[in-house]
């Protein structure tokens, strides 16, 4: 049914219980099991509660990556209507790792800009597993300028493993399109909200993450370098990764206390890959309420969000 | 010290050169082989005169240089948190910060200069690849927040010397948040009016060409610095096949258009001056009075009032 993660082994297996009850039900080779599929399912239920209530980081990390975790286009066609998007950087090409267009949210007109990782073999190598090249920050930097220009607030959607390192991702520039990148969304005078939905990866992420309000949902992952990346540095051994992910403080509720986000999005019980649907809600939610807010708070966004970041780290 | 620790310390050291072997007066060129002595070494900026390569040099060694007659007021750097996130890889985070701080005299990564190249004045900012390869931690880059406003608050130019193996990872996403904190601080530099100079120099990676080190108004590369964003040994395991001869060199990114211009640390100053002298439209007149007025004072490389300067800082 789902992809099971290693460390759901035991709801794994309460579920399996359950299905074959139920099927065995269904055929008519046991009568009356309602009993113990409803006492099998509160356990299997309070299995998952203990499992994901003590999470440790990089289990987070996993459940970040997990292959049915709703991806950005899941948030773009769940929460916008009019979705058009935008493609190419007017200067080399397109690349599809990186989502960006216009829409309207609740009716109101947004500029949109995410990373896609894909949801199959296919998608994957279309979206280049959610890694972008130079082009792709590029057209990133277009469309906020765009946004700029029409005074539209911007939403964008983080989740990548970082930006791609390639030999031809370094020629164009890889470097100077993420710094540029990162240049154009501190200096955008309309507002933004940014939402690590998954995996935010290293300069890949914080290009398109700097943000009047940064939110992350419950088991998404922020971090300088991938726990892998980290482990091969640290330790040359890149098995080592779960210390790593331990010790660099990767999660959404390390990152609140580090006061580098802003707020922490409740994922359905067992993870968003579980029931998309309410989590992407969820996200709905807090980009409405953080629009809301900021509304409210009628100040000259792009200084906000500059004083915000320079705030980072001086109150710890 | 484990074997790692002996292994790669001797290299960086003989780089540095004499500060811990006086007695080490043959410096071997990295290229070619050649011996060469120590204070022909000096006397050429740590430039091997016969190959060109470029030795690393301490941000002290770079400051001194690159200033008129090697003097300059030293900007102190603030104070930022210390390891917030209690990291420990073999050791504690604080442990090698402390070697760092013993093995270098600094306090981290970056020493922020005020003074006058070809008597126009500037705040030059450094970082010391010798302090854990320079990384960018929250101290580098509260520094370097503090070089750009103090370039801000008295209307300098500002050139920054990059050399840097990437963001901190003991400092995990606090290191990343330097990325958009320093762009904060060079974008408000340039809507000042101000040139911003970067000087890329022998390692410039990671997250740092992710940022302030890619945002110059002009780049200017030291010849055969290695300059990307993500390591060769990474691109390598990526994509599995042999990098292309000269990759990530500094020559190979002006061929690539990220480069401005391959200057020699001997032109270093002349170009920069030039530069920002031109960008500032100053008048041709009064820089020729000031190199003139310069050229009757002492000669640039006196150690004497380096070494008074260092010491009133």
């Amino acid at each position: 049914m789902y992809n099971y993660l290693d460390f759901e082994k035991p709801v794994a297996d309460l579920e399996g219980k359950i299905l074959e009850l139920k099927k065995l039900s269904e055929s008519g080779e046991a009568v009356d099991v309602g009993d113990e599929v409803t006492r099998l399912e509160k356990r299997s239920k309070d299995a998952l509660r203990d499992i994901y209530r003590a999470l440790t980081p990089w289990q987070k990390a996993q459940v970040a990556r997990h292959p049915d975790r709703p991806h950005c286009m899941d948030y773009v066609q769940a929460l916008f209507t009019d979705f058009t998007p935008l493609a190419g950087d007017r200067a080399f090409g397109e690349d599809q790792a990186v989502v960006a267009g216009f829409a309207r949210f609740k009716g109101q007109s947004v500029a949109v800009v995410g990373q896609e990782k894909g949801n199959d073999t296919q998608s994957r190598l279309k979206h280049n597993f959610g890694m972008a090249r130079p082009e792709g920050y590029r057209k990133a930097v277009r469309v906020m300028n765009l946004a700029d220009r029409f005074g539209i607030p911007m939403i964008s959607l983080v989740d990548t493993a970082g930006a791609y390192p390639g030999i031809g991702a370094e020629e164009r520039g890889q470097s100077e399109a993420i710094a540029r990148s990162i240049s154009t969304c501190l200096g955008l005078k309309v507002p933004n909200i940014s939402l690590i939905i998954g995996e935010g990866g290293s300069g890949g992420a914080i290009a398109i993450a700097t943000a009047n309000l940064v939110y992350m949902l419950e088991h998404s992952i922020y971090s300088v370098i991938s726990p892998e990346g980290a482990a091969s540095i640290l330790w040359h051994d890149s098995t080592r990764a779960k210390d790593a992910a331990t010790n660099m403080k990767i999660t959404a509720q390390d990152l609140h206390q580090l006061k580098v986000i802003d707020g922490i999005i409740p994922e359905p019980l067992g993870g968003a890959h579980r029931r998309p649907q309410a989590a992407i809600e969820a996200a709905g939610e807090t980009i409405e309420k953080g629009f809301a807010d900021l509304a409210q708070m009628n100040t000259d966004y792009r200084e906000h969000r500059r004083e915000k970041f320079l705030a980072i780290g001086r109150t710890l | 010290m484990n074997w790692i620790t002996n292994y790669v310390r001797p290299k960086i050291n003989s780089m540095l050169g004499r500060r811990d072997m006086p007695e080490n007066l043959w410096i071997k060129c990295p290229e070619t082989g050649e011996m060469v002595f120590h204070k022909d070494l000096e006397d050429n900026q740590w430039v091997i005169p016969a190959s060109g390569h470029h030795m690393r040099i301490s941000a002290r060694e770079r400051l001194k240089f690159f200033f008129d007659n090697g003097k300059f007021e030293t900007l102190e750097n603030p104070k930022a948190p210390v390891d917030p996130l209690k990291f420990r890889d073999e050791r504690r985070y604080t442990d090698r910060l402390r070697d760092a701080k013993s093995k270098t005299g600094m306090e981290d990564a970056i020493v922020n200069g005020v003074g006058t190249i070809e008597g126009r004045e500037i705040v030059a900012t450094v970082q010391d690849f010798s302090f854990m390869g320079g990384s960018l931690g929250m101290a580098a880059g509260e520094a370097i927040v503090k070089a750009f406003e103090t370039a801000v608050e008295r209307e300098l130019p500002l050139v920054l010397f990059a050399a840097s193996g990437g963001a901190r990872m003991q400092e995990g996403i606090l290191s990343l948040m330097q990325l958009p904190r320093t762009t904060v601080a060079l974008d408000r530099l340039k809507e000042a009016g101000l040139p911003y100079i970067v000087v890329l120099t022998n390692p410039t990676t990671g997250g740092v060409t992710a940022s302030y080190a890619m945002l110059g108004d002009v780049h200017i590369a030291e010849p055969g610095a290695l300059i990307g964003f993500a390591g060769p040994r990474v691109i390598e395991q990526t994509i599995r096949e042999k990098l292309p001869e000269g990759f990530q060199r500094a020559e190979y990114l002006m061929e690539h258009g990220m480069v401005d211009l391959v200057v020699s640390r001997l032109e270093m100053k002349e170009t920069v001056a030039r530069l920002i002298n031109i960008l500032l439209k100053s008048p041709l007149e009064d820089r020729i009075e000031e190199v003139t007025a310069k050229n009757d004072v002492a000669p640039a490389k006196s150690p004497e009032s380096a070494e008074a300067n260092a010491a009133s800082n």
